[in-house]
């Protein structure tokens, strides 16, 4: 039966769908754990063997975990600082791939080396200078310094959208410039409509990371209610880990994950062809 | 030919105008801070007693420095990963791209810890490795009837710990990176492996491996870059960097350093070794790719 290929093949498939189940076991486990933990009585949480569902299922630290700490105030500073980057750095990251790609200028092949050498620089080796500037300024536990370098745009969705842009025909943009159309009439009638699934590849990662940035919130924002909604629960987690109520602080990383998780489950798909794109090209 | 010539000066003025923003975002927050945090770290840079130059005083200090030297240890030793990971991942990719039932279910559930924060798995692990009630040990009692170390406090087990975690993070999202690569592989090079006498075995070592070396050599790149600068998960699940200093990386004793002692010169000489590392160790990836990545030919 072995030497039948078409055999063969089933059986690998079989045995490769069952060690795929297993790891995915692995894989949701944790997340399982979580979940379970955030459900239980304080007094079952350190029960052994532990209780795998909980019994009596307790949705109340749900409801706990926002009158506790100021998580709203985290998903609201987070949700303030991902929108005001993503919509205007989406704008000027968009006119500069436009650029790029498509217009004449001298230097640009230099310039763009140069914008493409600063993703190597290793945010801790700016981080400094950044800090006592922004503290200069006296916007330390503020909002601004995490928003207001986004809004000069973002250079891997520079580098993204010009590799998309050399897919789109230069021809329409030359008959449009004959056409006597002004260069941000071509961008925004033109160049934008058909940039338009590279830029929401794009956003979905960029959310991400701006939602999951740590070190950045950490260095800039002291005070609970100006924290976004990673430092948030950091705080949370060493906050009540010394009083052992591990059933808040799961609720509350369990809450805290939802918006990416949902994010990530409706646009997975372009989310994982952008990052296959822009890995591929290099 | 007025007229092209006038068009060519306005282009070139909107351009310039476009690329504006990018340009002032690399001066201000990308050049401009690199060069100071370079002079800075000559300086005895304190926010109490402003700037005073101290030539190289700092980088003399940081090399008698033992926690600086624990941090650099540790994150050659968190790098293990690194290659951990992507091997995991490439055999992720290779049952994913069997095209069974249920993969593309199975695509989502192996890439969501990669996509939720690194704050909240962090808080997940710490609860897992927890000696007492966590569930890792309690496991190992129950299946194997043996005693789990104290993961997250034993000198010994901090590192693999992080290891775990961090490969059972990232594993996923490489594997995408690994399916894409194995799709683009023309079927005709396994046919003529095949007329060759090739059995999968040798098909995998002699056509799979060698074609995916480009993609191996972009992770393996990206994964050390990223890898070396790891903050957040030592942050959140080690007091202190950890018993004995034995998780802290370098960016973590970086980070004490300018915002825990205010030593800012000092720390911006750590950022420019930890930046120098991180260069070199590129450059050594590229050095020795075209013996071992495939090109084309």
């Amino acid at each position: 039966m072995l030497t039948n290929p078409k055999a063969q093949q089933r059986i690998g498939d079989i045995l490769v769908t069952i060690l795929l189940s297993l790891g995915a076991v692995t894989m949701l486990f944790p997340f399982a754990w979580m979940i379970s933990t955030s459900l239980k009585e304080q007094r079952y949480i350190f029960t052994l063997p532990p209780q795998w569902i909980p019994d009596p299922i307790l949705w109340h630290k749900y409801i706990e975990v926002w009158e506790k700490v100021p998580l709203l105030y985290g998903f609201m500073n987070s949700t303030i600082v991902a929108l005001s980057v993503i919509i205007v750095g989406t704008f000027t990251s968009s006119l500069a791939a436009f650029a790029f790609s498509k217009m004449r200028f001298p230097h640009k092949e230099k310039l763009f080396m140069f914008l493409l050498g600063t993703m190597m620089i290793p945010y801790a080796a700016v981080m400094i200078p950044q800090f006592v500037m922004f503290s200069n300024i006296g916007w330390v536990d503020t909002l601004w310094p995490l928003i207001l370098p986004g809004l000069f745009g973002n250079v891997a969705m520079i580098f993204f959208l010009r590799q998309y842009l050399t897919g789109v025909p230069t021809a329409i943009i030359d008959a449009a410039k004959i056409d006597g159309c002004s260069f941000f009439g071509i961008y925004w009638r033109i160049v934008l409509p058909s940039i338009k699934p590279a830029i929401a590849a794009h956003v979905v990662m960029w959310f991400m990371g701006i939602w999951n940035d740590y070190l950045g919130p950490v260095i800039y924002l002291t005070s609970p209610r100006k924290m976004t909604i990673q430092p948030v629960i950091a705080l949370f987690n060493s906050y009540y880990a010394s009083q052992n109520d591990y059933a808040l602080i799961m609720a509350a990383s369990v809450i805290s994950m939802m918006p990416v998780i949902f994010i990530f489950v409706f646009f997975q798909r372009y989310f994982i062809e952008s990052l296959v794109i822009s890995g591929m090209k290099e | 030919m007025q007229t092209k010539v006038s068009i060519y000066k306005q282009e070139k003025r909107w351009a310039y105008l476009f690329v504006l923003p990018a340009v002032l975002q690399f001066f201000l927050f990308g050049a401009g801070p690199l060069i100071y945090s370079l002079y800075a770290s000559f300086t005895d840079w304190n926010v109490l007693f402003g700037v005073r130059f101290v030539g190289l005083a700092n980088y003399r200090e940081i090399l008698v420095t033992e926690r600086f030297w624990k941090a650099v240890y540790n994150t050659f030793f968190l790098m293990l990963g690194t290659p951990i990971g992507i091997a995991c991942a490439l055999m992720l990719a290779l049952a994913l791209n069997r095209r069974t039932i249920g993969s593309k279910l199975f695509r989502v559930i192996y890439y969501l810890p990669s996509v939720s924060s690194v704050v909240a798995i962090s808080i997940l692990w710490t609860w897992i490795y927890n000696y007492d009630y966590g569930i890792l040990n309690t496991l190992l009692r129950m299946v194997f009837g043996v005693d789990g170390p104290n993961w997250l406090y034993d000198p010994t087990w901090i590192k693999p710990s992080l290891i775990l975690m961090g490969v059972w993070r990232s594993f996923g999202a490489t594997a995408i990176f690994y399916l894409a690569a194995l799709q683009n592989i023309p079927q005709v090079y396994y046919e003529a492996a095949k007329i060759d006498g090739a059995g999968p075995w040798q098909s995998f070592w002699r056509v799979t491996l060698p074609l995916i070396t480009p993609i191996t050599f972009y992770l393996l790149v990206m994964g050390v870059i990223g890898n070396m600068q790891s903050f957040a998960e030592i942050h959140v699940m080690l007091s202190n960097g950890g018993t004995e200093y034995s998780g802290a990386t370098i960016v973590y004793f970086l980070w004490q350093k300018a915002f825990q002692n205010y030593e800012m010169g000092f720390a911006c000489a750590v950022a420019w070794i930890l930046g120098s590392i991180i260069f070199i160790l590129t450059l050594l990836q590229f050095k020795t790719m075209r013996h071992w990545v495939y090109d084309g030919s």
